[in-house]
């Protein structure tokens, strides 16, 4: 068999009627094309238009900031998808979980995407977190990344945690009502926790009340969740990861020096 | 976000006297606690060859996201979302368990109270983190990994990481059944099981049997434990010499205190003696059945 010569294959495809008609001219790959690659895009513009060779390779980073970012993409496509067959109530939210994997089309491949794509990144976000530390990369200047990264963190298990009460299953309210409890307990402000009478709080109102928007979880618990889970905190975990890929940008990556 | 004096170009950027960079300057000289302009490079500046971003980097991050989501949708395919019962407030199940990412802090109340063990301890869990950047003013194992230089915070953060964290995780996952009691994997989750309770209370057991003494020992047991730890810890620091491994200054402990200073080492102390005293707890409760250390009418530890 001839040898393949890709080169030429490529010639012919670039000079075809129908490629010349669809793209005028071609992309030389010459250090000025590629710096523009990256500044005239606003989404590549993410990135520095050159970087430290360490910084690219897979030992340093263990990729798991990109890989926890990716995931959290991931989890809003899905989910805009899921939003558009599931209402946050308690008459209803349960049999769309069934609507959604036995009626629509790709409904559970969407569901199982969204909600292992959660897990992923909270495995990934610990595991960057892990990276970070062990490269100590949160020493000066990038101390105040590391607490922005902290605070990402929190939103992170806030985000996977509010999710966990949307199906309405056995699974989800227990796990929910397992996880708030805690709040019973806060001192001061939980109607169970100690020091509890110095400000009068009792089971309607208190620290978990106001998680749960009354005494026990229901269907107001449910459209609580859902609000903070779809509005609430995806907004304030883009706003800091805005702040977080800006720091990393004007900081630089660390590395050896 | 205040962006730093100066750092539009990059060069000059703020650094505590103590932690430069390679390019330290006399500075340094300076003292620990005060703010300096010192020019110091970004990291593999001149030295280290620079790639472009695309297409390298982008091809590194297109590359691994195509990996991702085939993983995933593979996964997604093969696997599906639990979905259990609808809804029963009047049925509980039992064990009910937090999501897994909480079972770390579950496990904790086998040991405290929910008021320590679910808003107390994670509040220390996450001011701590934060505040690690600043509590950790060694200037050496700066964007690079490295044991050697840095064993002190690294054998730290494990024990918190992944001993405290990760593996109590693994163990409220996979061996807490009926009860929260401990079940081998495999084991038949007999939700019958009776496990006698026969933990006692530190003051009860030393014979204390009214409940202004008891209050008064265990705070002092408690109050004596931090302050033991303190010094241990004090003088532990002050007697690395020089070259210890665990040391990170040249100068060996005396360096090391006086450059870390009252404020951090006083932080540090805390959330380290604060963080032995879980695994102090577990001992003893698992060695002398140990319930509380502290008996009050208001709070128990
Ligand atoms: C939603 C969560 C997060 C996202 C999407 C995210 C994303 C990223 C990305 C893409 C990078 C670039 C380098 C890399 O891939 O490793 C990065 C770097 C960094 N992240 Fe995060 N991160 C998150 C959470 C955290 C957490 C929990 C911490 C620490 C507690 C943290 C601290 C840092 C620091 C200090 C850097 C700079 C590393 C260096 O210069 O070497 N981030 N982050």
């Amino acid at each position: 068999m001839a040898k393949l010569d890709w080169n030429e294959i490529k010639r012919q495809i670039t000079d075809s009627q129908a490629w010349q008609s669809m793209f005028r001219h071609g992309y030389e790959d010459t250090p000025r094309n590629r710096i523009l690659m990256v500044s005239g895009n606003v989404w590549l513009h993410l990135h520095p238009s050159k970087v430290q060779k360490h910084t690219v390779r897979l030992r340093f980073t263990w990729c798991m900031g990109g890989i926890t970012f990716l995931l959290f993409l991931v989890t809003v496509i899905t989910g805009i998808y899921l939003m558009f067959y599931y209402r946050p109530t308690a008459e209803y939210a349960y049999a769309d979980m069934k609507y959604l994997e036995f009626d629509m089309p790709f409904g559970m491949l969407m569901r199982n995407m969204h909600r292992w794509a959660a897990h992923g990144m909270v495995i990934a976000v610990w595991l960057h977190m892990f990276r970070v530390f062990m490269t100590g990369s949160y020493k000066p200047p990038r101390e105040f990344n590391w607490v922005v990264g902290v605070i990402l963190l929190v939103l992170t298990l806030l985000l996977s945690f509010t999710g966990y009460l949307l199906p309405w299953d056995q699974l989800s309210i227990w796990a929910v009502t397992v996880g708030s409890n805690m709040a019973r307990a806060t001192p001061l402000l939980g109607h169970g926790g100690p020091f509890h009478e110095v400000l009068g709080v009792n089971p309607v109102y208190d620290a978990r009340a106001f998680i749960f928007g009354g005494a026990e979880i229901g269907p107001h618990t449910l459209l609580r969740f859902y609000i903070l889970h779809c509005i609430f905190f995806p907004l304030l975990a883009s706003l800091f990861m805005a702040v977080h890929f800006w720091r990393i940008r004007r900081d630089g990556m660390s590395g050896p020096l | 976000m205040a962006s730093q004096e100066g750092n539009g170009s990059g060069i000059v950027m703020r650094a505590a006297g103590a932690a430069g960079g390679a390019a330290r300057t006399p500075a340094v000289a300076v003292g620990p606690s005060k703010r300096t302009e010192v020019p110091i490079k970004k990291a593999g500046s001149g030295i280290e060859e620079k790639l472009h971003t695309w297409p390298f980097l982008v091809r590194s991050e297109f590359m691994m996201s195509i990996v991702i989501i085939i993983v995933l949708t593979i996964w997604s395919l093969m696997l599906n979302a639990p979905l259990e019962q609808p809804s029963n407030p009047t049925r509980t199940p039992n064990p009910s368990k937090a999501p897994w990412y909480f079972l770390g802090l579950q496990e904790m109340l086998v040991f405290f109270d929910p008021w320590y063990a679910g808003v107390v301890l994670p509040s220390f869990i996450i001011v701590g983190l934060m505040l690690i950047p600043y509590l950790d003013i060694n200037p050496k194992g700066n964007g690079y990994f490295t044991l050697r230089e840095r064993w002190f915070e690294i054998m730290s953060f494990f024990l918190g990481f992944h001993i405290l964290w990760v593996s109590f995780i693994i163990i409220g996952t996979f061996f807490r059944g009926p009860g929260w009691n401990w079940f081998w994997p495999g084991q038949v989750w007999d939700p019958h099981l009776v496990e006698a309770l026969t933990n006692v209370d530190l003051p009860y057991m030393m014979g204390i049997r009214d409940y202004t003494t008891a209050a008064i020992f265990g705070l002092v047991m408690i109050g004596g434990y931090f302050v033991v730890g303190y010094v241990v810890l004090y003088f532990w620091i002050r007697s690395r010499p020089a070259g210890d491994r665990w040391s990170a200054f040249p100068g060996g402990g005396p360096e090391i205190l006086q450059k870390w200073g009252p404020v951090r080492f006083g932080i540090t102390g805390f959330l380290l003696i604060a963080m032995a005293g879980v695994f102090i707890k577990m001992a003893l409760r698992h060695a002398l059945n140990i319930k509380y250390i502290l008996v009050t009418p208001w709070i128990n530890i």
